[in-house]
């Protein structure tokens, strides 16, 4: 028998990591060169989060869905036009900065206060789900923090797979060394999942989905809260990219495991 | 035809597709569907209870207006972009550069002639002759650099007061600020594959000029269009307007043409691949934001180069090739290479970083190339509606400008309450479109580049006379099919099959046949930097940042594989931007979706045809491509 949950997806927006980025600092501190620029995605890890849950939702009738966003609202609204096409959810966006450098406690804080006050949420009932680190600054400290401001123990992070039971618990994979998942069995909800990827592919784009979200999301980003992060001291000492080394090669005739173990023997040199 | 005789995708199963109904549905995202809608909302927002605005498709509810746009966001673009930004100015009287990323007011401009300093460019003996003089007064002339600089920038190629613009950035700009009214819907990653026609259409001979909307592209399919996993046919968007202004080489506006012709005499003959790097320029650079080159005479006397100067140490660098280059392997992106190491140029750029890279096809057509520019239920803009002009050489001011005339004839027949049909559309839309500059560069431009299919001297001589006398004076000139206009590679000329026989043994070591002939007629092998001069791969992945979802069909279609089998040119291959084209192992060319930028250049650089001006290859809708904002 089904269980419905609530899900909260929490999503951060970060310039699409496919453009070319680069730190810099500025006199706010450190920032990324040229941000205007850069169009931005929904993080990628947030986004399986989010379609887990949109999945989750569907095998659970009553279930529910929401998306909750921190960042410029212009950029909200941009990346909503792919989001929305994905996977049903109702947005709950707030106006205010977003990027790898805001401290965490501050983000969490803005985060937990807007989840806390979203009007027929079943705490009982609660999944608060995120990406397992960000692809902004990979910390993957926000969503730890906004759980334990929900007063939600159960954490999971690293997560690629949930089964809820009929008796209202549930399994979950979480990766660990060596390429293997642990499996713990929660009693119930309310806890935090952190994901990975999952197992999910990408949903296509769809437009029917899209145009019903977008009943809902417009109205929500005309009148998405503003929101300043406190401030509190945090202070970056210094930024840098890693290190990058790039080689190419083009081949048509090399099995993959021959690519495999040139890649292998190439990595070992450097 | 079978799955052996040709690629093309099986015919769509006979399916209860989804349908959506609207009032306005649009093709495509840039500059002109950017000044429709631009337009169109704000002639709304000044009421926004005005009935006229009401959706007579979902009545209780406000017109709605959907965008779809094939690439993955709307920053997506490519082109130069230097334009006088007449109708753009027009449409934002405040405009302040600083509010759109990369742009910049033009502020200097210079026109260059490049000698060859390597000796390895194809030139006529005149241009020769030319070439020993202009070396020999260089000193005299002020000539740097293997370069002459022009004393004046001709009038018709002016962009004084302009904009210097990322093309990516600019439709941003205007798609944030159009979402932000909530009043349309812009849609990326959603591809359109066809026009949606009346039930008749093709059954009792061509359609009568009626679009009834917009088909999606069907998605879960194996490469042939086969359904697969997660099959998802196409949704029918069904619209009172549909508007079409998805570039030169759109699904939708080909299909369009194809099934319900073009005016008398009118034809998509003229063409050209613009290809551009985007170049952060070293630190001590002395390159000012919003310097204008235009260069021509290298790395070929055909190839027409560019580099504008943005904002923070940001450079857009690319050339032009045309389709009256009838060398079958005519190609890009080496030529790009040799033109940014041109020392005129390599001054600047040497120890600079690509940041961005892309290409597209230029539909230079002009008015020749005009198709109807409205039907029932339907109205074309931009580019693929003929609004280029290859005078000028700008295109962006023009598409805008075509966008905002549709609007405002939009407007004209919604207060009226009058439908979308041909006649009200002639009256209004093309009506405005007749009695404007846009119109009037048109016809200037119209016989501009003629010259140029009788060689580079005439073709240069051509548009002087044109440019200078406001297209009263000009060649005329027949312009066959572009598949005509590629020269036969089979030769009787000795030193032609030495050469050939020289670049296929360089092909041993698995080099492409194009390249392999540019080193055999004496370029010089890149020296790659892995920081500027960059495999064409490379450039894939670090500049254009190309990607494509699964599941979409192969959208670059062989239609018979017999005649490719014949074909010795293979100019596709030579021409494809992104390599996504290839020697096949059969002989038919093979094609990675992966790696295809969506210029289309494959379209018109097929040597082959069945008849008429329609090449061997279809070029239809899919998702992916460029991923970069910064083109």
């Amino acid at each position: 028998m089904a269980n419905a949950v609530h899900i909260v997806v929490c999503a951060g927006i970060v310039p699409d990591p496919l453009q070319t980025l680069e730190p810099i600092t500025g006199p706010n501190g450190p920032g990324l060169k040229n941000e205007m620029v850069l169009p931005a995605v929904l993080d990628p890890w947030a986004a399986s989060a989010l379609y887990e849950a949109a999945n989750l939702a569907a095998k659970n009738p009553g279930s529910k869905v929401w998306l909750v966003s921190l960042g410029p609202k212009a950029k909200l609204q941009q990346v909503m036009m792919t989001a929305a096409q994905k996977v049903p959810f109702e947005l709950v966006p707030i106006d205010g900065p977003i990027g790898g450098f805001p401290d965490a406690h501050s983000t969490a804080a803005v985060l937990a206060e807007s989840i806390a006050a979203l009007p027929g949420l079943d705490r009982d009932r609660l999944l608060l789900f995120g990406g397992w680190e960000s692809a902004t600054r990979g910390a993957g400290v926000t969503l730890q923090l906004v759980g334990e401001r929900l007063g939600i123990t159960d954490q999971f992070y690293g997560v690629d797979q949930i089964d809820l039971r009929d008796d209202g618990s549930f399994e979950v994979l979480e990766r660990v060394e060596g390429g293997k998942h642990q499996v713990s069995v929660c009693a119930g909800t309310p806890a935090v999942l952190g994901w990975a990827t999952g197992n999910l592919a990408e949903p296509r784009n769809n437009p029917q989905t899209g145009m019903a979200n977008m009943r809902t999301i417009m109205p929500a980003l005309q009148k998405a809260r503003p929101a300043t992060l406190a401030p509190n001291g945090l202070r970056y000492v210094s930024v840098s990219l890693p290190k990058q080394q790039r080689t190419t090669r083009v081949v048509k005739d090399l099995t993959p495991d021959e690519i495999a173990a040139e890649l292998v023997e190439w990595i070992g040199a450097e | 035809m079978s799955v052996e005789s040709t690629t093309a995708p099986s015919p769509a199963p006979d399916l209860d597709r989804q349908t959506m109904e609207v009032d306005i549905a649009c093709a495509g995202f840039g500059p002109a569907m950017g000044g429709f809608l631009t337009t169109l909302t704000r002639a709304w927002s000044e009421n926004p209870a005005d009935p006229a605005f009401e959706s007579k498709a979902a009545p209780g509810m406000p017109l709605q207006v959907l965008c779809y746009e094939r690439a993955d966001d709307i920053a997506a673009g490519v082109s130069g972009v230097v334009t006088r930004a007449q109708g753009i100015r027009a449409s934002f009287p405040g405009l302040n550069p600083a509010e759109i990323p990369m742009a910049v007011e033009v502020t200097h401009e210079r026109v260059l002639y490049l000698l060859d300093p390597i000796g390895a460019s194809r030139r006529s003996l005149t241009l020769r002759a030319a070439d020993r003089v202009l070396r020999a007064l260089g000193p005299l002339l002020g000539a740097r650099d293997h370069a002459f600089e022009l004393p004046w920038t001709p009038a018709f190629l002016q962009k004084h007061g302009g904009l210097v613009l990322s093309i990516g950035q600019f439709n941003q700009w205007v798609g944030s600020q159009l979402m932000a009214t909530g009043l349309v819907q812009i849609w990326p990653g959603t591809p359109v594959s066809a026009p949606i026609f009346p039930d008749a259409a093709g059954k009792d001979g061509p359609a009568e000029k009626t679009v009834l909307g917009l088909r999606l592209a069907d998605q879960g399919v194996d490469r042939f269009g086969t359904p697969a996993d997660g099959f998802m046919p196409g949704m029918d968007v069904r619209a009172h307007l549909t508007v079409v202004g998805d570039g030169p080489v759109g699904a939708v506006s080909q299909s369009i043409d194809q099934t319900l012709g073009l005016p008398q005499g009118h034809a998509h003959r003229e063409w050209a691949l613009g290809m551009k790097m985007v170049i952060e320029l070293p630190e001590d650079s002395p390159l000012q934001p919003g310097a204008v080159w235009h260069t021509f005479g290298y790395p070929e006397p055909e190839i027409f180069g560019f580099l504008y100067v943005h904002p923070q140490r940001l450079a857009s660098v690319g050339i032009f090739v045309p389709s009256w280059m009838s060398d079958p392997s005519r190609t890009a992106y080496r030529y790009l290479q040799h033109y940014i190491q041109h020392p005129a140029l390599w001054r600047y750029l040497k120890d600079g970083i690509l940041r961005s890279w892309g290409a597209k096809s230029l539909e230079e057509s002009g008015k020749r190339g005009e198709p109807f520019l409205a039907g029932d239920g339907y109205a074309r803009i931009g580019e693929s509606s003929g609004s280029t002009n290859m005078l000028t050489g700008s295109g962006v001011d023009e598409a805008w400008t075509t966008g905002t005339q549709l609007a405002e004839a939009v407007v004209e027949l919604l207060r009226a309450g009058k439908p979308f049909t041909r006649e009200n559309l002639a009256a209004t839309y093309e009506t405005r479109r007749r009695a404007s500059w846009v119109e009037r560069g048109a016809r200037e431009a119209q016989n501009a580049r003629n010259g140029f299919h009788g060689g580079i001297v005439k073709g240069m001589i051509g548009m002087a006379l044109a440019g200078l006398t406001r297209g009263h004076i000009s060649f005329q000139a027949h312009i066959p099919p572009a598949p005509k206009q590629i020269r036969p590679m089979s030769s009787r000329s000795a030193a032609r099959l030495k050469l050939k026989n020289g670049a296929v043994l360089a092909l041993e070591n698995g080099r492409p046949l194009h390249d392999a002939l540019l080193t055999a007629r004496g370029w010089p092998e890149i020296a790659f930097d892995g920081r500027l001069l960059v495999t064409q791969q490379d450039a894939l992945l670090m500049g254009g940042k190309v990607q494509a979802m699964p599941g979409f069909a192969d959208h670059v279609v062989f239609r018979d594989r017999r005649l490719c089998i014949a074909c010795e040119e293979k100019t596709c291959i030579a021409m494809c931007s992104g390599q996504a084209i290839t020697e096949g192992a059969d002989g038919v060319p093979a094609f990675e979706r992966e790696k295809c930028v969506y210029c289309g250049a494959c379209l018109w650089n097929c040597a082959q045809s069945s008849g008429g001006d329609r090449s061997n290859i279809d070029f239809l809708a899919g998702a992916g491509g460029l991923h970069s904002a910064e083109n």
